[in-house]
């Protein structure tokens, strides 16, 4: 029972790493009706961008590079890259594709991915980089003392971060002006226009909180693993937690952050050792597909309805 | 019209420039297609493997003007570490102007899959050091391919040597119970008949546990390796997945001293993101890092002192990746000098030189020491049946600032070893209807 709650525990901290990811994506599909494929990318863009600057300020500038103010300058800048990439992003890309079927914006979304791949690694280098958040990685100790459960402190501060992420988001959609405006993009982009919502300034709007979010998530995931390449891999992750939540509801994304991450440790487990193991890759994704059968808009999707 | 003279003009002179160049190159260039990898998942392992070959060549251009007067000249194609665009490289650097290419190393196992069987048509010798497939050791079925120093079957057999060495004897690994973490890729199954083999010789047990691509989560594999409680982890991952491992393995609490990776998990690259949970980790190698050997320096002193080093971090020069690389240089220039003495100083050689000179590559610890790369790499010496010349493999241990040396040049189990490469060098013959050749028979 020890070890099922130890597996258990430990999936559900995964899953709302993985959810704050998929965040990401239910942003700018829920303001813009585009599937952003570069939100992996981002995350990788986001990351390295605030290590390439936590190495190169102290070398420009001459200060210490253990000097405390570097964290919040080298982020401070890096969340204003973000915005100057949503701004780009929606001039070169998005303004002039305005109207356009989903499949193309999808399609415009693809490219801007390996775009972002090549210049993130152009402008900082290929090199695999540590990041310490100082948020310590042992497990808790009296949970491992007490009922000798081992769950990490950094899972549960990454989980915390997550939860009031997602708190933030979901106040800002309901009760913000700005919020009930993407809102509205989302329904009709033409519609939202003829009632006066500035749309072009809502998309950049919308790409630089997804920016932020894949810097949270870039961070995160960049001091667990080390800021490199996979860290565009997270966006596999998201996917099965964006299918069975929906793609559309900021809350979707935490359940189904926890359902994908307790289940696919569940199944690597307990079913695992019976067909040869490393199933958690392809296991969310089979359990997405058996829920797009039941519930094809996710548990938290709204349900898209068209009038004949 | 004034335009179009330009044009035409500027199109005459490329093309007798180019004509120029191709034919000074004939006489007294050496070319090499490189298929790098420098973007992608995997590019810190490219670039420093890349950057040390290339940085060894400029150092024999600088320094020696060449091998016997022959300028090493290279061209690079991407290939991201992605098979099909390996191949698509294997194509394009072929060749380039009027010069053939001498050697494909690809530094990537499934390259190395998809490209196979094409260079014996092609008589381009693929080498293919530190990767699979451990069979292709066997040269009277595999003539075009190399797996020199050390293939994936050797590796595993000297991590159990190690861990006997550990254990204080061999008879000690008796009941001993060893979990094997394995990413979910063909080059992390490769190793499996070798431990197979050498646990049923020595007593203990393995247990695997497979890690799906690209392994940036494991938490349940290390949850069941907590419950298994063995006494050793053996750690064939790769990229993200080598500092999720260590990471894991310090939330789970096991010992980092206790883990043994292969040498892809070996690099600075694997244990800095890490950080204190690497430290203790040991990794074998066939390249030890470190910048104390005189090659490195003479690689400082020679290209970086002039501003002409390829790593774009000089920081990074000596360090695991970047020595492999100046080993891969090592080995193409010695081979060339052997294939320039046999078949004619001075002169460009071709691929079935190229092929007859790695076969018959010596380096012993005195042609090592002169190159100024002992201790850089083990003693070579291949032959027709042998085409991977050596099989010893060496442990370092991360100290959490570098890697530190905790053992000698380690001897693979050749009994068991080349009895695994007979029987699948024979079943691959076999089954392609190839006939081996008679070595013994072979100068």
């Amino acid at each position: 029972m020890q070890f099922f709650l130890e597996v258990l525990i430990g999936g559900l901290l995964a899953g709302m790493l993985y959810a704050l990811v998929a965040l990401g994506f239910v942003l700018i599909f829920k303001a813009s009706g585009v599937f952003n494929f570069a939100q992996g990318a981002m995350v990788f863009f986001a990351a390295l961008t605030f290590v390439g600057l936590t190495e190169r300020l102290p070398q420009w500038f001459g200060f210490s590079p253990e000097w405390a103010g570097l964290f919040w300058i080298a982020l401070l800048l890096t969340a204003a890259i973000m915005v100057l990439f949503a701004w780009l992003v929606e001039r070169f890309m998005l303004r002039k594709l305005v109207n356009q079927p989903a499949i193309t914006l999808f399609m415009a979304t693809i490219g801007l991915t390996y775009l972002i791949e090549g210049v993130a690694q152009g402008m900082w280098g290929a090199m695999v980089r540590g990041l310490d958040l100082g948020i310590s990685d042992e497990p808790v100790m009296w949970l491992l003392e007490r009922h000798n459960l081992m769950i990490s402190k950094f899972d549960l501060v990454a989980a915390a971060v997550a939860g009031v992420l997602v708190a933030v988001l979901a106040f800002f959609f309901q009760y913000t002006k700005v919020g009930r405006a993407l809102r509205a993009v989302a329904d009709d982009h033409q519609a939202a226009l003829s009632v006066g919502i500035p749309l072009q300034r809502i998309w950049v709007i919308v790409w630089a909180v997804a920016g932020f979010v894949a810097i949270v998530a870039g961070l995160v995931w960049g001091s667990r693993n080390g800021v490199q390449f996979a860290l565009t891999f997270t966006a596999l992750k998201a996917l099965p937690v964006l299918i069975l939540g929906g793609l559309t509801s900021v809350p979707g994304a935490i359940v189904g952050g926890l359902i994908i991450g307790a289940s696919e440790k569940l199944a690597e487990v307990y079913l695992g050792p019976y067909v040869g193991g490393g199933i958690d890759s392809w296991f969310p994704y089979v359990l997405a597909l058996v829920f797009l059968l039941i519930r094809p808009e996710g548990l938290f999707g709204e349900k898209h309805i068209d009038r004949v | 019209m004034k335009l179009k003279k330009i044009w035409l003009a500027a199109v005459a002179a490329s093309t007798v420039w180019g004509a120029a160049a191709v034919g000074s190159a004939q006489a007294a260039e050496q070319y090499l297609g490189l298929p790098s990898y420098r973007v992608g998942p995997y590019a810190a392992g490219g670039t420093g493997v890349f950057g040390g070959w290339i940085d060894y060549m400029k150092l024999i251009n600088e320094r020696d003007g060449g091998v016997n007067g022959v300028k090493l000249v290279w061209q690079e194609c991407e290939t991201e570490y992605n098979n099909a665009r390996g191949v698509e490289c294997y194509e394009r650097l072929k060749q380039r102007g009027g010069q053939r290419n001498v050697l494909f190393a690809p530094v990537s196992t499934g390259i190395t899959f998809g490209v196979f069987e094409r260079v014996p048509q092609d008589k381009i010798p693929l080498l293919s050091i530190g990767i699979g497939r451990s069979d292709t050791a066997d040269g009277s079925v595999f003539p075009w391919v190399f797996p020199m120093i050390a293939t994936y079957w050797s590796q595993a057999s000297a991590i159990v040597g190690y861990l006997g060495q550990r254990e204080g004897g061999m008879d000690k690994l008796k009941g001993k119970k060893i979990a094997v973490l394995y990413l979910d890729f063909a080059p992390g199954k490769e190793p499996f008949p070798v431990l197979d083999r050498l646990a049923q010789k020595w007593g203990f047990t393995t247990e695997k546990i497979a890690v799906a691509m690209p392994g940036n989560e494991q938490q349940a594999q290390w949850l069941q390796i907590r419950q298994m409680r063995p006494d050793y982890v053996i750690l064939l991952t790769y990229g993200v997945s080598n500092p999720t491992a260590l990471k894991t393995a310090a939330r789970t609490g096991f010992p980092a001293d206790r883990i043994v990776g292969w040498w892809w998990a070996g690099a600075e690259e694997d244990v800095v993101p890490a950080g204190d949970a690497a430290k203790g980790f040991v990794a074998g190698a066939f390249n030890p890092a470190g910048t104390d050997f005189p090659v490195i320096q003479d690689i400082q002193k020679h290209v970086y002192a002039k501003g002409q080093g390829d790593m774009q971090d000089p920081k990074r020069v000596g360090s695991t990746y970047y020595n492999r690389g100046v080993g891969h240089g090592i080995i193409y220039v010695e081979a060339l000098r052997l294939a320039q003495e046999k078949f004619g100083k001075g002169q460009p050689v071709d691929g079935e030189q190229m092929r007859w000179a790695l076969e018959n590559l010596r380096l012993d610890e005195k042609r090592l020491e002169a190159i100024g790369a002992k201790g850089l790499m083990p003693e070579l010496a291949l032959s027709c049946a042998d085409h991977e010349g050596s099989g010893r493999v060496r442990f370092q241990q991360w100290d959490g600032e570098k890697w530190v040396s905790v053992s000698d040049w380690i001897e693979p189990d050749r009994e068991v070893v080349r009895a695994l490469v007979e029987e699948s060098a024979a079943a691959y013959a076999k089954e392609k209807g190839i006939t081996p050749r008679d070595c013994s028979k072979e100068q």
